[in-house]
């Protein structure tokens, strides 16, 4: 992994957002990955929304643990703090810088083994306290550095390159966030671009945890023939269940939609993510169906995808623990040092 | 030595815990206290909520002495389980006190100590109704008793047990009624008072009873901490208890409501430490409190803390290792851990507090010390300071403290330099700048745990890497002139012999010095507070033939520590170990010292 710089290339023309930004300005470093990989596809996904949020670089926060796609927070906005931390520890990591100041954006970056495996107990519980946090669990059923270890959500009778078959039941990420209250649960895949830009604009506006699960297949060890994380399977079983779309609150919802076919979901930034129900008989805001409905598809080897399950009531961790408006960096020491008297008066009680 | 005398004995309470003893023991040790007579009280107690045997000592040291003496001249013998071991361990000339509802012919087996029944249990079974109200008036029947024999002042007594049940009013007359039985009965059946009892001075003036977790918790406020984390550990979880209690008393701001802190409970000890590294990335000043097993779990997130620059203050509350090891029983047995914790060449801070006292002032410096080398720092207390109550200088806070932030770049430093690069040495002093999430484009940089050039960028080239870790290495050895310094007590007259200890070691080492003096044994002592040792400590081992280094462990952690880190000669530094999980007293360490130059003299 030898990080190299991007060079950057404007064109005559281009187009910009709204802080006069253009898509290439949400870079980061050359992606070191394999070439083909799922990850870079994500990659171009958050640049592509944070660009097209007009979000400032400098308030996004990436974090990550370790492992391919925890490499990739390299590799867009280069004006954004990051940090590689610990394998599996993202999650905590992640919750404490978000603590500090609740007025930026945290997206983490992680995959199956560093969420699934070593991770396992730091997401769950990220997920358990409505960080407001957006995580992209880039799965692809495979341990890439290590070349070629199944990983937690491997199906059972995938193959590997080598010809191992897997026995364990996979861990399926979506149905364990819903199982232990996550607020914003999608899934996606690399390939499907169009979808994955518009849940990430969604994940980012809702206030809580949100999590993307991305399958992104892995070219050098789990796309061959026999694997259930492989571009063509993946294409074959892909079945979009909700559309999401964001709207941001300066906008109108021009959109027409059918009653049943098509809901809104008011944000708290005042946005709204218009869901567009392709299932007609699902409802993404009622977990138990939608626990019920991903339980049915690993039954059918179904790739669910969409916005599967969004609740916009749940506090998230800045609300529940009170934090202040000024980021805790910043609070004078004349605010925060009780004073000689309170001293005096809190040591009755040793005499 | 000295035996037992007015202002000057050891009491013991045995009794079973969750019983609700320890309420009736704070407050015979208050009563002392408020008595103007200095005190000691140390908590010994089982790794369990309720049913095995727990013990509580009271010292009374007239002549201030902080440590235990190591001899029990007095007990009060509250379970039947214990009574044997008990009368035991009474000194000579000692005296038990046990409840003689039901007799125990049995203890009058030493004819060298004095045996008391009181009919405890009988006296309230008959004055109060309530089954959990007999056993608890039990407690307050022996304070009773205890008041007659030490002659304490009945009117302090039911000033504090005013004060304890302040807005339960009506349980102060039941709870004197019960002092009152006991010490009406001691006054009809024993000579009271004893030979060895209180009498009233004024040297408690200006002093408070307080733990050092209490104080640590309360110093962390004080020194301005907005962040802490943890999960809950013995013996450290009264650590952040007090700093929530403090935080939520003094620091919601009373417009909005918010707070200016946040505190998180940890699902584990890894999860804390990322918690704790994650806020002081982005800016907090934050801490992690909790024990061995804990800095064990945390030790990945510590190297990547020393290896990328970020501010961590772990306090350590040491408890008896390995493993499990006993909870709740005190040892110094996580020095080297702390000192060199992680994979990889690692090396860190580490504050050594002694008292309660010095929790408080350390905490904050703990933080001081972390956000201006940026890197972890140690907290290293223990049970026998954490958790038990020790009389110190009541605390104040310099007026003029300010925070020391480090090296941060703001906005407008931001605006004003063409580039950043977060580990460049710029000032020459080791110590780069870092910048803050959300601050400037031009400040944002990637914190990586693996290999990276001064300019924050990756590398695998051997060059590169050991810029920066040799820039660490010295980093390091600067931070030992900002430790505080270490403490040194002279003997009246030239001695060939010195002494070293750290932490909860101090009162007892300070004691067992002042007597081996008296006793014409001159030995000077050096109390080291930090880790990187300062060029005092060298200084102070070349001066003497031989070294004792009194510390509590089995393997001698400080001692192989001052062979490693300074140019001390290994053959001058002798090991005095004591690590029974009991706190340090005075006459092990004159006893050890005593009869290691017996023998010097005979050979």
């Amino acid at each position: 992994m030898t990080s190299f710089v991007k060079p950057k290339i404007h064109r005559l023309n281009e187009p910009t957002n709204a802080l006069g930004k253009s898509r290439a300005d949400y870079d980061g470093a050359m992606s070191t990955l394999c070439a083909g990989c799922g990850h870079d596809s994500v990659t171009a996904a958050l640049a592509r929304a944070f660009y097209e949020l007009s979000s400032d670089p400098k308030d996004v926060v990436k974090v990550s643990g370790i492992g391919c796609s925890s490499k990739t927070t390299t590799y867009f906005l280069k004006d954004a703090h990051g940090a590689n931390t610990v394998h599996g520890r993202m999650p905590s990591f992640a919750t404490g810088a978000a603590a500090v100041n609740k007025h930026l954006t945290y997206v983490g970056v992680s995959g199956d083994g560093d969420s699934l495996s070593i991770g396992l107990g730091q997401m769950a519980h990220a997920i358990r306290r409505n960080v407001d946090m957006i995580y992209m669990l880039e799965n692809n059923g495979v341990y890439g550095l290590t070349k070629g270890q199944f990983s937690a959500s491997s199906d059972i009778g995938s193959k590997a390159k080598k010809g191992a078959t897997n026995m364990l039941p996979p861990i399926d990420p979506a149905i364990m966030a819903l199982s232990i209250g996550a607020t914003f649960v999608a899934r996606s895949f690399s390939g499907d671009k169009k979808q994955l830009v518009s849940l990430i604009k969604a994940g980012i506006a809702h206030r809580g945890f949100a999590l993307i699960d991305v399958i992104s297949p892995c070219v050098s060890f789990n796309d061959h023939k026999g694997s259930t994380k492989s571009y063509a399977h993946t294409y074959q079983y892909y079945h979009k269940a909700v559309h999401a779309d964001y709207v941001p609150p300066s906008e109108e919802i021009t959109a027409a939609y059918e009653e049943g076919e098509s809901m809104p979901v008011e944000l708290h930034d005042g946005g709204t993510i218009l869901l567009r129900k392709l299932d007609a008989d699902y409802d993404p805001t009622d977990r138990t169906a939608a626990m019920a409905k991903l339980m049915e598809s690993q039954q059918t080897q179904e790739i669910l995808t969409g916005l599967l399950y969004i609740d916009e009531s749940r506090p998230a961790m800045a609300e529940h623990k009170k934090l202040p408006d000024t980021p805790l960096h910043s609070i004078p020491y004349e605010t925060l040092n009780p004073g000689a008297e309170a001293l005096r008066r809190i040591q009755e009680e040793f005499r | 030595m000295n035996g037992p005398g007015i202002n000057d004995f050891t009491l013991r309470v045995a009794t079973v815990n969750g019983t609700g003893s320890a309420s009736a023991n704070g407050l015979l040790m208050k009563t002392i206290f408020r008595m103007g007579v200095p005190v000691v009280g140390k908590n010994i107690f089982p790794s369990n909520i309720q049913g095995l045997p727990t013990w509580y000592e009271i010292r009374v040291t007239g002549d201030g002495y902080a440590g235990r003496d190591g001899e029990i001249h007095f007990i009060i013998a509250m379970n039947p389980e214990t009574y044997a071991s008990d009368l035991a361990d009474l000194a000579p000339g000692g005296v038990l006190l046990y409840d003689s509802t039901w007799p125990r012919p049995q203890l009058l087996s030493r004819p060298d100590v004095t045996v008391l029944g009181a009919p405890l249990s009988a006296m309230c079974n008959e004055a109060f109704k309530a089954a959990r109200s007999r056993i608890l008036m039990k407690n307050m029947a022996y304070v009773g008793v205890a008041a007659a024999l030490f002659d304490l002042d009945l009117n302090v007594i039911e000033q504090l047990v005013t004060e304890m049940f302040a807005g339960k009013e009506k349980l102060i007359p039941l709870n004197m009624q019960a002092v009152a039985l006991g010490h009406d009965y001691a006054k009809q059946n024993f000579e009271c008072p004893l030979d060895f009892r209180v009498s009233p001075l004024d040297k408690t003036r200006g002093k408070v009873m307080i733990d050092g977790n209490t104080a640590a918790g309360i110093g962390a406020v004080f020194g301005g901490a907005t962040f802490g984390a943890w999960y809950p550990i013995t013996p450290s979880t009264s650590l952040m208890d007090a700093f929530q209690k403090y935080c939520e008393e003094l620091r919601v701001d009373p417009e909005t409501g918010q707070n200016n802190f946040c505190i998180l409970q940890a699902e584990d000890e890894l999860a804390a430490a990322g918690l704790t590294i994650g806020a002081a990335w982005a800016g907090a000043r934050g801490f992690t409190p909790t024990s061995g097993p804990g800095v064990s779990l945390m030790s990945e997130f510590i190297g990547f803390a020393y290896y990328t620059e970020v501010p961590l203050v772990i306090c350590d509350i040491q408890r008896v290792g390995p493993s499990t090891g006993m909870p709740t029983r005190t040892q110094q047995c996580d020095i080297q851990l702390c000192a060199y914790a992680s994979h990889g060449d690692t090396r860190h801070l580490v504050l050594f507090p002694s008292h309660p006292g010095e929790c408080f002032e350390f905490s904050a410096k703990a933080l001081d010390l972390a956000e201006r080398f940026q890197t972890p720092v140690f907290f290293l207390s223990d049970i026998d300071i954490g958790m038990n109550d020790w009389m110190v200088d009541e605390l104040t806070w310099p007026e003029d403290y300010v925070p020391d932030r480090g090296k941060v770049l703001d906005a407008t430093q931001l605006e004003e330099i063409d580039a950043f690069y977060r580990y460049l040495d710029v000032d020459g002093d080791t110590i780069p700048y870092r910048t803050l999430p959300g601050t400037h484009p031009k400040g944002a940089y990637f914190l990586r745990g693996s290999g990276h050039t001064k300019l924050g960028r990756y590398t695998e080239k051997g060059d590169e890497y050991k810029e920066v870790v040799d820039r660490l290495y010295q980093k390091w050895k600067r931070a030992a002139a900002f430790m505080p310094s270490p403490v040194l007590k002279s003997a009246n007259r030239p001695a060939r012999y010195g002494m070293i200890a750290v932490g909860s070691s101090d009162a007892a080492v300070t004691e067992a010095r002042d007597r081996l003096e008296a006793a014409g044994i001159p030995v000077d002592y050096l109390r080291v507070r930090g880790f990187p040792f300062n060029e005092e400590v060298d200084a102070f081992i070349d001066n003497y033939e031989e070294v004792f280094v009194i510390e509590q462990n089995r393997d001698a952690q400080l001692l192989n520590l001052l062979i490693t880190e300074t140019s001390a000669a290994k053959e001058k530094l002798v090991p005095v170990l004591h690590y029974s999980g009991e706190p340090l007293n005075y006459r092990f360490v004159y006893e050890a010292v005593e009869t290691a130059l017996k023998v010097r003299k005979i050979a």
